[in-house]
């Protein structure tokens, strides 16, 4: 019988939801990791018992788990799950290591990039923003990190190396955070070219690799942003999330720091299609599963106000791709609700009836099983969702 | 032996449930005190000291006989209460947040 497992990461720990294909009743694991910001959890296309999560914390910094089971346990890569040490005695605790590869032979200079006031800031590792496992290999997995940098697994997240050629490709000097951290928050794998790969920084704009990570090139032309000195530069764009129907690679959807765009060029240009949202300001942007012109949004007020416009939550659908846009209301709160939906914290499901998910900064997470039309909140008190994920199982 | 203490979070991440004693050789310092700690407990690198630099994570200090010994250099002696055992080495969070 198949269902679906929400995979739900919040600032006080981890949580997953469990339904059978109607998805209406549900059960709520967790917390897992209780205390930790659970910045993202995603599991591998490969093997759907294989779960990545990334565990943070400002007092303890960064700690990757693993789940083999669906969920059910977990354990630190290289730290075998029951045990406190390794078999052969010698530590390695190597999982959450995340250092900058700067060797002649495979690494970058360690430049420096922009910090808020301006001054030339080196790199500085913070934390683990977003999880891509491969699409093939349950043990290839790939991490997006805060200082923006690009790190890849090949033994099931024990180990990890930059690469570097992002970091290193020349723009990065003129690279600066947004308010949250200068984070490479979206991974993007191409399901027709392994070697093809999109990335997303804030507030570098967004990037594409063509052969496998080694070289890297902006890709953010056709965005505007008034923040900047010159609007149309190469990079300095704050993006936001993009999406892409794996039906459909290179076909893109940003939803960037104002204004949700398209590419249908792999990246190499963008228009804007907000047409006639009620405002274009937000973070989460996704596609539906079946039909790659449908795309959703949550615009929220403005940059200077992170919450729904008018007390009213609503996820908003575009049929066409974009610019014509109708709100989806049935089942969320139009009144007195002011939460922010995070970046991260929108996914859909691949049932015969796409499912989508949404988790708020108010600790709901709302599900919708027939594509947006109607909607029901799984939970409703969790701690502020930073992240949502779905695996659809079989 | 050695006694430590752990914040409440790494006592879980470590699966300990109260102090830890280790056998640290002479001399008892900071450094040799947190690389036996990690020896024995892979799952703590990166979380007390920063993975590549091993500095002292910002938000946590190290505590023994009443005393803040953060600033301290690493290669310092530790007192002969806690070279003893007599008294805990403390880890412990900043208070803010949670």
């Amino acid at each position: 019988m198949s269902g679906v497992r929400v995979l739900v990461g919040t600032r006080k720990g981890a949580f997953i939801l469990t339904s059978d294909g109607k998805r209406e009743k549900w059960d709520v694991s967790g917390p897992h990791f209780s205390g930790w910001e659970m910045y993202h959890l995603k599991g591998s296309p490969a093997d759907p018992n294989r779960i990545y999560a990334s565990q943070t914390s400002g007092w303890f910094g960064q700690i990757i788990q693993r789940s083999d089971d669906g969920g059910k346990t977990w354990h630190q890569p290289g730290t075998p799950p029951g045990e406190t040490t390794t078999p052969d005695g010698a530590p390695k605790g190597e999982s959450n290591k995340f250092v900058y590869d700067t060797s002649a032979e495979t690494g970058a200079p360690m430049t420096t990039h922009q910090f808020y006031d301006g001054k030339p800031h080196p790199w500085e590792f913070k934390r683990v923003w977003h999880l891509e496992p491969s699409l093939t290999d349950p043990d290839t997995v790939y991490a997006g990190v805060e200082d923006a940098a690009i790190f890849k697994s090949t033994d099931g997240g024990k180990n990890w190396k930059e690469l570097s050629g992002l970091r290193g490709h020349g723009t990065g000097p003129k690279w600066q955070p947004g308010a949250g951290g200068m984070c490479l928050h979206t991974i993007i794998l191409d399901p027709k070219n392994p070697k093809r790969i999109w990335i997303a920084i804030s507030a570098a704009g967004a990037f594409r690799t063509d052969d496998g990570g080694a070289t890297w090139k902006p890709i953010n032309r056709g965005l505007k942003s008034q923040y900047i000195p010159d609007p149309d530069a190469e990079v300095g764009h704050c993006v936001h999330h993009i999406a892409m129907n794996p039906k459909r690679p290179g076909v893109l959807f940003m939803q960037k720091h104002w204004d949700v765009m398209r590419s249908d060029d792999a990246g190499d240009s963008w228009k804007e299609v907000s047409g006639n949202l009620p405002t274009d300001f937000g973070f989460a942007i996704d596609v539906h599963a079946h039909e790659p012109e449908t795309i959703y949004v949550v615009p929220i007020t403005s940059d200077g106000l992170h919450y729904v416009m008018d007390g009213k939550l609503r996820v908003y659908r575009s049929r066409t791709g974009g610019n014509e846009w109708e709100p989806l209301t049935k089942g969320l709160p139009q009144k007195d609700c002011y939460v922010n939906v995070l970046r991260d914290a929108m996914a859909v499901d691949t049932m015969d009836k796409c499912g989508i998910y949404f988790g708020t900064s108010g600790g709901q997470v709302y599900a919708s099983a027939d594509a947006g039309d109607s909607w029901n909140p799984i939970v409703r008190d969790l701690p502020a969702v930073l992240s949502v994920e779905v695996q659809t199982l079989s | 032996m050695i006694r430590i203490i752990l914040p409440t979070h790494l006592r879980n991440l470590a699966h300990v449930g109260g102090e830890v004693t280790l056998e640290v050789p002479a001399p008892v310092t900071q450094r040799a005190v947190l690389d036996a700690l990690e020896a024995n407990y892979p799952m703590l690198r990166g979380t007390i000291r920063d993975h590549g630099t091993l500095q002292r994570r910002a938000f946590l200090r190290y505590f023994a006989c009443e005393e803040d010994l953060s600033h301290e250099p690493p290669d310092a002696p530790l007192p002969e209460a806690v070279a003893s055992g007599k008294e805990p080495f403390i880890v412990i969070g900043a208070i803010a947040g949670g």
